[in-house]
């Protein structure tokens, strides 16, 4: 597939928008169907995270990128908003009880744990996460075809 | 996505079908305070329709959890798979909570 691109106000209601968009990219990808889970998941999360928290004073944009052929996705989130690397947040004590455990900080960890590879940068003033999904997924090989 | 509420003898069942994700979870949540502001403690989430789940549905799930162990009722889940499940199990929610595959085998753990 040529890469494809969409800009929406960072919003939480837009993000059944980007999710389709991702979805229908997804879809022209034989491969991408299985992983679509993971895909929709992680994307979830980081759209949702600029919504959260890139323009805590004023609105601004997310771009969604999609790239992909028969050996990877790449799927890129951009905003212009505060600088933040969702790849630093802080792990979760995934063994702490309901009382200990915290609420926050799970969408980072999913980001990190169903992607196949995640990178950070800052660019030209913008937060640039870049999502890799490969066929043979390591969240989807591990839960086989179950 | 959907919320049916039916009440047994000994607990709530919640069917929740769907997706659980950043739009929806609130509504989750809000509908089991209310259940709890009517007084029932003991909840079986039946998860057999649910689809997807983010971590804002986890949010909902644990601030539910938490927010019934101060008044000591439970949660317990039935029908977590697929994707739905791996994403319980990667954020170690599996062993959180008790995982029934049916309602009926939740409630009869309940007593």
């Amino acid at each position: 597939m040529p890469p494809r691109s969409v800009r929406y106000e960072a919003r939480i209601e837009n993000l059944e928008g980007i999710l389709r968009f991702v979805t229908d990219c997804a879809g022209e990808i034989p491969w991408a169907a299985r992983r679509l889970p993971d895909i929709e998941l992680v994307v979830e999360e980081a759209v949702v995270n600029v919504c959260k928290y890139a323009y805590p004073d004023q609105g601004g944009e997310v771009e969604v990128r999609c790239d992909g052929n028969d050996t990877a996705l790449s799927i890129l989130i951009a905003d212009s908003g505060v600088p933040f690397n969702v790849l630093d947040a802080e792990e979760p004590d995934l063994s702490a009880d309901i009382l200990e455990r915290q609420v926050g900080g799970l969408g980072c960890f999913l980001i990190r744990s169903m992607s196949d590879r995640a990178e950070y940068r800052r660019e030209g003033g913008r937060n640039l996460l870049d999502l890799t999904f490969l066929p043979g997924g390591k969240a989807g090989g591990e839960s086989g075809d179950a | 996505m959907d919320i049916q509420v039916r009440k047994e003898k000994n607990a709530t069942i919640v069917a929740v079908t769907g997706k659980m994700d950043a739009v929806t979870a609130p509504d989750y949540e809000q509908q089991l305070r209310r259940l709890m502001d009517e007084g029932e403690k003991t909840f079986v989430n039946d998860f057999s329709g649910l689809v997807y789940i983010s971590s804002a549905g986890l949010r909902s799930i644990l601030a539910t959890a938490k927010a019934l162990k101060a008044v000591e009722g439970r949660l317990l889940f039935s029908g977590v798979t697929g994707p739905v499940k791996d994403v319980f199990e990667i954020s170690g929610f599996g062993s959180l909570f008790q995982l029934h595959d049916s309602p009926d085998t939740a409630l009869k753990s309940v007593g």
